[in-house]
């Protein structure tokens, strides 16, 4: 099936391509100035700067918020990293349970939705843009950013709704309604209202439109230029038929397949680290002065951080609020132990696979520098880093890949397609899920939203990176924005389960099964 | 003497094979017996979030279905032998949980039939016969 979406997906647009060049190309443009025009104080409103400077102000909401999950939970994320492992590898798990999802499915699950475009594509935007230095901004904000995860998973499945019939559906929207009720707190209904929107909104930028783009992108630079609206259609019919039709074979090839994709990718990009070993240690010295001098970037030092920061959060999604979604449907009598293990997640997504990404753009000498400073030139727009062959995004990785494994960039090709496809299927979930909260559940209702979501998919593969990576961190940013309020308000709940929890595990009340 | 046998049944032709062996050496020996049903279930498979908000749901269907179509038929078909007969219905790999099975229940032997030929899948993946001779804690009979 797999090889069937893949030939589909490469051989049908080099056939159309080059039949109607000409009309198509303005159909893009018609359709990418109406976008970036409908949603442009969107994004100015989300990424507005702090006055007098150039920092977004959003940036620095969640990495406050990283920051003080990290101090409320003393440094969580380092303190229970082992025992996050021994409960994705099940240790702790009944096995009179066996049978119900377990934290490795959840996790990887999770993962899936995760990892993606935004390890390959979104990394080298970041680099792109803000230096190598951006990596290291980038590792610390995927570092703290565990324990915003932990805060919010531990929530979702704590006050998920559970049916009649055994399936459960959880989320912010739920503990932003139930958790606020409890504590007697007011408003929750209409953050979990905004949430909702915001979710929709993510699902169908950065979860579809972003997805459909770049793995355009990627296609088109393996086969040649050709109208994205085409791509977008056969996105479209493919994801129409999972979601829609209930073709669930596509779906559970993909999310077999795409696991072992992401392994394969880490194992690559080590290749090619080994390869250029005795690079790996300069590679380092210029993500840390990237970091603090900037090394000629555009805004220097600050612009690496946003970037860094910008690209970890769009790729890990800590403190969004979608991975609460999809780990609440674990069954374990311990919510805790769900926010654990879903803390590994930002250091499995940031920490080693962009990493790895980074790290390989840098050491293949993609980025052009002055010989003499030793600064980064920049492109004629001076917003960008020039590159080897003047490669963006998804590009540029694919540049960097084959200049060390030339044929690599047919497996990344697959890989981006796949890893987009999967993360299109998470989120329409996602969205699906803030649907339902808003409008109830229903077949009619279900549909009309899986049918906007297909048809997000052509625009997004359609319209140019800019505006269509603009908008899709605005609408998940905005995401962060409402959760986060809901983390403050209810991080002391997280505290009294985590307290509980800890002083069982000391006890000896809690123990291993096996 | 009070043995206990478990038979692994899974309403094909060789688990019966089996269940009737068991059967045979209980009446001799006076043991009761365990028929267990495994449902092949790994932690470590992948899903879709559809699958896991439905996956309680469906644990649940599935239990029922092997209950009603595949472990009350056996039982009833026992009623007159006058044996004790227990029932066992778990999640997991099919080798270790028979093992499993045996050890909590006090079981001394392992009763499980042989599934056909020895094709290229059980070459590569190994088949339950031997995963559960290698591991058993019990001794194992294995009914052609």
């Amino acid at each position: 099936m797999t090889n069937l979406i893949k030939a589909a997906a490469v051989a049908a647009p080099a056939v159309l391509a080059a039949s109607a060049p000409a009309a198509a190309q303005s159909l893009d443009e018609t359709i990418n100035q109406g976008f970036a025009s409908a949603t442009g104080w969107f994004v100015s409103f989300i990424f507005s700067p702090f006055p007098g400077t150039t920092f977004p102000w959003i940036v620095m909401w969640l990495v406050i918020a990283a920051t003080v999950f990290t101090l409320y939970f003393a440094f969580i994320q380092f303190r229970a990293f082992p025992h996050a492992i021994s409960l994705v590898k099940g240790d702790y798990s009944d096995p009179n349970d066996a049978g119900e999802v377990s934290h490795f499915q959840a996790l990887a699950t999770a993962l899936s939705g995760t990892v993606g475009l935004g390890n390959i594509a979104g990394v080298a935007v970041a680099i792109g843009i803000g230096g190598p230095g951006a990596t290291f901004w980038m590792i610390l904000a995927g570092l703290m950013g565990m324990a915003s995860k932990f805060t919010e998973c531990t929530l979702g499945v704590k006050y998920r709704n559970e049916y009649d019939d055994g399936t459960v559906s959880g989320g912010p929207m739920y503990y932003m309604t139930k958790g606020f009720q409890e504590r007697g707190i007011p408003a929750g209904g209409i953050l979990a209202v905004m949430f909702s929107i915001f979710c929709i909104l993510g699902a169908l930028g950065g979860g579809n439109m972003f997805q459909a783009n770049q793995a355009h992108a990627q296609i088109a630079n393996v086969v040649g230029d050709y109208p994205g609206w085409i791509t977008g259609l056969i996105f479209a019919a493919i994801v129409f038929l999972v979601i829609v039709g209930g073709l669930k074979s596509i779906a559970k090839v993909t999310e077999k397949v795409v696991p072992f994709m992401g392994v394969l990718y880490v194992l690559t990009a080590l290749v090619i680290l080994i390869m250029n070993a005795d690079m790996i240690m300069w590679a380092f010295g210029q993500i840390f002065e990237g970091a603090f001098t900037g090394l000629g970037v555009a805004g220097g030092m600050v612009g690496a951080l946003i970037q860094g920061f910008k690209r970890a959060a769009f790729s890990n999604e800590a403190g969004v609020g979608s991975a609460a979604i999809a780990h609440s449907a674990v069954r374990t009598k311990e919510p805790i132990t769900e926010g654990f293990v879903s803390l590994l997640e930002p250091f499995i997504d940031t920490v080693v696979i962009c990493t790895m990404t980074a790290l390989v753009i840098i050491i293949t000498g993609q980025l052009v520098a002055d010989p003499n400073t030793g600064l980064y030139l920049l492109d004629e727009g001076a917003s960008t880093i020039q590159t080897v062959d003047g490669n963006k995004g998804v590009a540029l990785t694919s540049a960097a890949f084959s200049s060390a494994i030339p044929f690599f960039k047919y497996i990344l090709a697959v890989a981006v397609i796949l890893f987009a496809f999967s993360t299109m299927i998470s989120w329409s979930y996602y969205g699906l899920k803030a649907w339902t909260f808003l409008f109830g559940e229903g077949q009619t209702k279900e549909l009309i939203f899986k049918v906007i979501f297909c048809i997000f998919v052509v625009i997004g593969a359609s319209a140019n990176l800019g505006p269509v990576i603009d908008f899709s961190d605005a609408a998940i940013f905005a995401m962060a924005v409402v959760n986060i309020v809901a983390l403050y308000l209810l991080m002391p709940v997280v505290k009294g389960e985590l307290d509980s929890y800890l002083s069982r595990l000391k006890s000896g009340e809690i123990k291993k099964h096996s | 003497m009070s043995q206990k046998i478990v038979v692994g049944y899974d309403g094909s032709d060789s688990a019966k094979a089996a269940l009737a062996f068991a059967v045979d050496q209980a009446k001799t020996q006076g043991s009761s017996i365990v028929v267990a049903h495994i449902l092949e279930w790994s932690p470590y498979s992948f899903l879709t979030p559809t699958e896991l908000e439905e996956r309680h749901k469906r644990r649940g269907e599935e239990l029922d279905r092997a209950e009603v179509a595949i472990l009350a038929p056996a039982v009833d078909g026992l009623k007159d032998s006058g044996l004790a007969i227990d029932t066992a219905l778990k999640y997991g790999n099919i080798a270790t949980t028979l093992g499993d099975i045996a050890k909590e229940s006090g079981a001394d032997q392992i009763v499980i039939g042989r599934n056909g030929e020895p094709g290229l899948s059980s070459r590569v993946f190994g088949s339950v016969a031997i995963s559960l001779a290698q591991s058993a804690p019990v001794p194992v009979t294995i009914v052609p």
